[in-house]
């Protein structure tokens, strides 16, 4: 085994690998998966001195403890929590130099969801269709962390990261959601438009990386029939049969048969990763930027 | 052809048949081909084609609100065997609800040539049409919880092989040995959109082990 490598101490609840993710597959049925919170992805690898397209690791609110088999830099950014090295605090949101054998230990989050832990080099395991992320919906990619597990690290690149330090959003107190409506904001009633751009919506604990799952008002649809599966994007909001508002994410699936009232900005969506159970949600009904609407 | 928008740079483009839906697909990754329609994605489905990673929606939804149609898809480029034993579970059922025996269901679905209208559900699980509509099946009432791979199923007015493991719904009417998805093959998937399959029935060797 190489020192190019990566022990994993303590996996945390979900830790994953991620990177920008597989687009381009959807035809075949293959989610794009990747990072969720992008941003804090790509700010970790800056900090890591990474380029853009490399490897992290995605934690789940309690972090993960990594022990490196050569000295590397490290960033942890997305979620804010405390940061370790064999103990003693080191920084959040900065380059960290961890020695070989010391233990890199990322705590639980103290406020939003998913922490990204960059290192130089990034985490080289085997890409699947020109990516390493897993996907939890269609199980491509490496398999979730497990306690003990051992990941390679791509060479290093050469000179320093040009940033040290940036500023980073905090998660969200209460997530706000700019959609556009449709496509099929017809299947539903003129009521359940309305009621989904001006009441309150909470994140549901079921919520994961396939779609963020909602509590609150269910909306009416005005015809019953069944919809033909039809292609998915990401952000879409669909609505199944009991009415509440999942928001697909990275993993979701590529096609689906429940209608999509409306579909959420980009933009808004790694603030989506970052929100906890409980958080309030409000979706704002905004213009369409380019077409004059359906 | 109903054009209708999905957030800020994809569309969704609803036709009124199946067989429309294939044409349409292929006029589509035609136009990407010739560079024409730079797109991310293209993704058809039962009824609809979406195109999403536009990067400005506006000019492909004028054209395509106009655009005619070739009347039927052209003939794709090639054709999958799929050897099968009709062994499965669910194929008496199937027999029954087509009001035939086992032996001529198998016949039917072996001589329909049949085509990959769409992906979906799981990496390489394609949703095959070519049966006539008289030969749609309801899903089954409890679904199982674990479809093994390699299960020729039929639901609707499709057929599907599962991949991999799954759970599922719909009625299995027999197996393959053949490899659907191998994301270390290339390419990963032997069925896609457009592909036309043929099922070549071959004996069946018992159980296995």
């Amino acid at each position: 085994m190489t020192d190019r490598a990566l022990a994993v101490v303590r996996a945390g609840a979900l830790t994953t690998v991620q990177d920008r993710g597989r687009p381009g597959h959807a035809h075949l049925g293959v989610p794009r998966s990747g990072a969720l919170d992008g941003p804090a992805a790509a700010l970790a690898n800056r900090l890591a001195g990474n380029p853009p397209d490399a490897a992290v690791l995605e934690t789940t609110l309690d972090g993960c403890s990594l022990r490196p088999r050569s000295t590397v830099t490290v960033a942890v950014t997305g979620a804010p929590c405390p940061v370790t090295v064999d103990g003693r605090p080191a920084a959040w949101g900065a380059p960290v130099r961890v020695r070989a054998g010391s233990v890199l230990d990322v705590g639980a989050a103290v406020r939003g969801v998913r922490a990204y832990v960059a290192v130089s080099g990034g985490i080289a395991v085997e890409p699947v269709l020109g990516s390493r992320s897993t996907d939890l919906l269609s199980g491509l990619g490496p398999a979730p962390l497990t306690d003990g597990a051992v990941l390679p690290l791509g060479p290093p690149r050469e000179g320093r990261a040009r940033v040290d330090v940036a500023p980073q959003p905090a998660p969200p107190e209460e997530l706000v959601l700019r959609v556009t409506p449709g496509p099929r904001d017809d299947w539903f009633t003129p009521d359940a438009v309305r009621l989904l751009t001006s009441r309150a919506y909470h994140v549901s604990p079921a919520s994961n990386r396939i779609g963020l799952r909602t509590t609150g008002p269910a909306l009416e649809r005005a015809r019953r029939d069944e919809l033909p599966s039809e292609g998915m994007v990401l952000g879409a909001v669909q609505v199944p049969p009991d009415g509440t508002p999942v928001v697909f994410l990275a993993d979701h699936p590529t096609t689906g048969g429940y209608p999509v009232i409306a579909v959420v900005h980009p933009v808004d969506l790694p603030a989506a990763a970052q929100a906890r159970p409980g958080t309030p949600v409000r979706f704002v009904a905004v213009r369409r930027r380019r077409l004059s609407g359906g | 052809m109903r054009v209708l928008p999905v957030g800020e740079d994809a569309l969704l483009l609803e036709v009124s048949s199946g067989e429309e839906a294939q044409a349409l697909h292929a006029e589509l990754l035609r136009r990407r081909a010739e560079g024409s329609l730079p797109v991310r994605e293209i993704v058809p489905a039962a009824r609809t084609v979406l195109l999403d990673g536009l990067s400005d929606p506006s000019r492909p939804a004028a054209e395509l609100a106009s655009l005619a149609l070739p009347p039927a898809p052209p003939q794709a480029r090639e054709t999958v065997e799929i050897p099968v034993r009709y062994d499965g579970p669910d194929l008496a059922d199937v027999a029954a609800h087509w009001g035939i025996c086992v032996r001529e269901a198998a016949r039917v679905h072996a001589d329909t040539e049949f085509r990959v209208a769409f992906c979906g559900f799981a990496p390489g699980f394609g949703y095959l049409t070519g049966l006539p509509a008289r030969y749609d099946v309801p899903r089954r009432t409890t679904p199982r919880t674990a479809v093994p791979a390699g299960s020729v199923a039929l639901a609707g007015p499709y057929t599907g092989v599962y991949p991999r493991s799954s759970p599922g719904g719909w009625q299995l009417i027999g197996t393959t040995d053949l490899v659907l998805w191998d994301h270390a093959r290339v390419p990963a998937a032997l069925l896609s959109p457009g592909t036309r399959v043929r099922f070549v029935p071959v004996a069946a060797t018992g159980p296995a082990g």
